[in-house]
């Protein structure tokens, strides 16, 4: 590969065959992701031929204030090609975690990339921003993550913010949030960014979308925050295995009883499956084995934006901000209608007081009518 | 002693009745079914899922009356501008000074219990009415919030209008907190409410509590005057 000129770049079909996968493999996996991606059965064959045809899409991945569990996840979806064609060396021009050059060298290929392919290549962001103290809670290569984003940003031609740290902050952007971890929709404007939340996303959705960008040239359909409507659409409650317990009030009312045994619905052990959009119930982890609600936990919501502040993870009702962890808006009520009750209580005897002689003057008023009937009988 | 002569007044027509009882009814029936959506029984049974569908009913009741609950909303609103005179909107939004001077008024008698003076107000007095305004702002914010919720559950136009609501609160379980916790200022609404209908009967003695029954409220024949001129 000449340094000077700008590369010939071999199409994904011939990466792989290159490195040793057959057209069955590749045609598995062109399957997989139509099915993933939701498509009907000729999407495979738009599939197939962006792949054969389409040189690789130029990609700088950043990371920031994150712990690579997103990269983790990727790398684990269910089927190789996608760790080895996209995330590999094949695909990824920059990525701290997982390309071989180091210092300068790393610098160098990103600054290579940006300026070789300006408008084309995708930049994808893991983790959040840190904005306070000018940015000096995350500095890679003396710059700060700020500036980083933003020149990467400049001539990207969409952003994937990868998991809820991109996306809005995660447990670093959590109460009191002391280095100002900002997501990068709100550092970037006037780029296509998708968001893809999740702490980590699943690695066949980040797959999915990256293979959507390839094959139809452009962003997926997203709903109004952001997020692929191909994934995000659906609460995993919706698609929840244990739903018909839901639905006949069957629920697991401490992770010990012989309700959990049975496998009851978690929604009164803190399952925030109802109000967390994701493909967890669907797609699931690790090639398809398992998701947090099959293996008897409830859902933590990781891919809904303030999930950590809404807690506890094991209770329903979140806790009343400002009044203690253990508050609940059900606790508060109570005691607000009890003050109600005795506060009416209070009024209603001292309107006795207070109003004596008007209420004297009704009784009087009506004794003397109902006296005067009797006379009149 | 002097016996009052009573003038008949008809305050609340027919389709403010109709709206205020199937609002309680419908309130009533959301503040119920919402606590047990919030907080299910626990049920030991030994009957499969298949055989059994309690929440499901809770939810749907709570479903049916929340469309009652919407559509009677909006026909209130509209009533407050084709009704009488005490139910036109400018009984619940405070416009004028004379409004602030009135609310201050009944601060002070009922609720600060002024020695043996009446607030008498033929509709609404002007606290009970910003009250309501608030009850009307509330009942927006379970409309909103409610339907946001419902929306992802739904295929149809109407809770598809609300669509937009989780984006504003960022995510669901926010949305649900506001929806849960506006709750419970129905129920001490409700609790304050019935106990001044109470209180305004056994005090002024003009008939309000039948009021929303047969519409009718009894007025002094010198406070009708008054009124009138």
């Amino acid at each position: 590969m000449a340094s000077s000129a700008k590369p010939q770049r071999p199409t994904y079909y011939e990466e792989l065959i290159q490195k040793g996968y057959s057209r069955r493999d590749f045609m598995k996996f062109t399957t997989m992701i139509a099915a993933y991606l939701g498509l009907e059965s000729s999407g495979v064959a738009q599939i197939t031929e962006a792949l054969m045809t389409k040189s690789r899409l130029p990609v700088i991945w950043l990371h920031f204030q994150e712990c690579t569990c997103c990269s983790e996840s990727f790398i684990r979806s269910s089927h190789p090609i996608v760790a080895d064609i996209i995330l590999d060396k094949i695909s990824l021009d920059y990525t701290e975690t997982l390309m071989a050059a180091s210092g300068h060298q790393a610098e160098a290929a990103m600054h290579k990339t940006m300026t070789d392919y300006p408008g084309e290549y995708v930049l994808c962001v893991e983790g959040s921003v840190p904005v306070d103290a000018d940015g000096a809670y995350c500095c890679i290569g003396g710059k700060s993550a700020v500036d980083i984003l933003q020149e990467a940003a400049a001539g990207a031609k969409a952003i994937i913010a990868w998991g809820s740290c991109a996306c809005n902050g995660c447990v670093q952007a959590a109460k009191p949030n002391p280095t100002g971890a900002t997501p990068i929709h709100k550092l970037v404007k006037g780029k296509p960014i998708i968001k893809v939340p999740g702490c980590p996303p699943i690695g066949e959705v980040m797959a999915g979308v990256l293979v959507h960008v390839v094959t139809f040239g452009r962003i997926p359909e997203l709903d109004r925050i952001g997020r692929p409507k191909a994934f995000y659409s659906k609460r995993v409650h919706d698609s929840c295995y244990r739903r018909p317990f839901y639905d006949a009030g069957l629920f697991v009312e401490s992770f010990d009883d012989e309700n959990a045994r049975k496998g009851y619905c978690l929604y009164k052990v803190g399952c925030k499956g109802p109000t967390t959009y994701n493909a967890c119930g669907v797609t699931k982890w690790n090639n398809g084995t398992s998701y947090p609600i099959q293996s008897g936990h409830g859902c933590i919501g990781c891919s809904e934006e303030n999930f950590w502040d809404n807690g506890p993870f094991y209770r329903r009702l979140s806790s009343f901000p400002g009044f203690g962890i253990e508050s609940t808006a059900d606790k508060i009520g109570t005691i607000a209608a009890g003050v109600t009750a005795a506060g009416i209580a209070a009024h209603a005897i001292g309107t006795n007081i207070m109003k004596k002689k008007i209420i004297q003057s009704h009784i009087q008023e009506g004794r003397s009518g109902a006296k005067e009937l009797d006379i009149e009988k | 002693m002097k016996n009052k002569v009573l003038r008949r007044v008809y305050v609340w027509e027919r389709p403010v009745r109709l709206y205020h009882w199937l609002n309680a009814l419908v309130i009533v029936a959301l503040c119920i079914t919402g606590y047990l959506i919030g907080a299910p029984l626990a049920i030991q049974s030994n009957a499969e899922a298949s055989h059994s569908y309690w929440f499901g009913i809770v939810r749907f009741i709570h479903f049916l009356a929340a469309y009652l609950f919407f559509f009677n909303f909006i026909f209130r609103i509209y009533w407050g501008f084709v009704g009488n005179k005490y139910a036109n909107w400018k009984n619940f939004v405070p416009t004028s000074k004379a409004f602030f001077k009135e609310m201050w008024d009944v601060i002070r008698i009922d609720i600060f219990l002024k020695r043996n003076r009446e607030h008498l107000a033929v509709g609404h007095n002007a606290l009970a009415g910003f009250i309501y305004f608030l009850t009307f702002i509330a009942f927006a914010i379970q409309c909103l919030t409610g339907g946001g919720l419902y929306a992802a559950m739904s295929d149809g136009w109407l809770p598809a209008l609300f669509a937009w609501v989780p984006g504003v609160f960022g995510n669901d379980q926010t949305l649900r907190m506001v929806h849960h916790i506006t709750m419970w200022f129905f129920i001490v609404f409700a609790i304050i409410h019935v106990y001044l209908v109470f209180y305004h009967d056994f005090v002024e003695g003009r008939g309000e509590m039948s009021s929303m029954g047969g519409g009718w409220k009894f007025i002094e024949e010198e406070v009708f005057h008054k009124h009138k001129a």
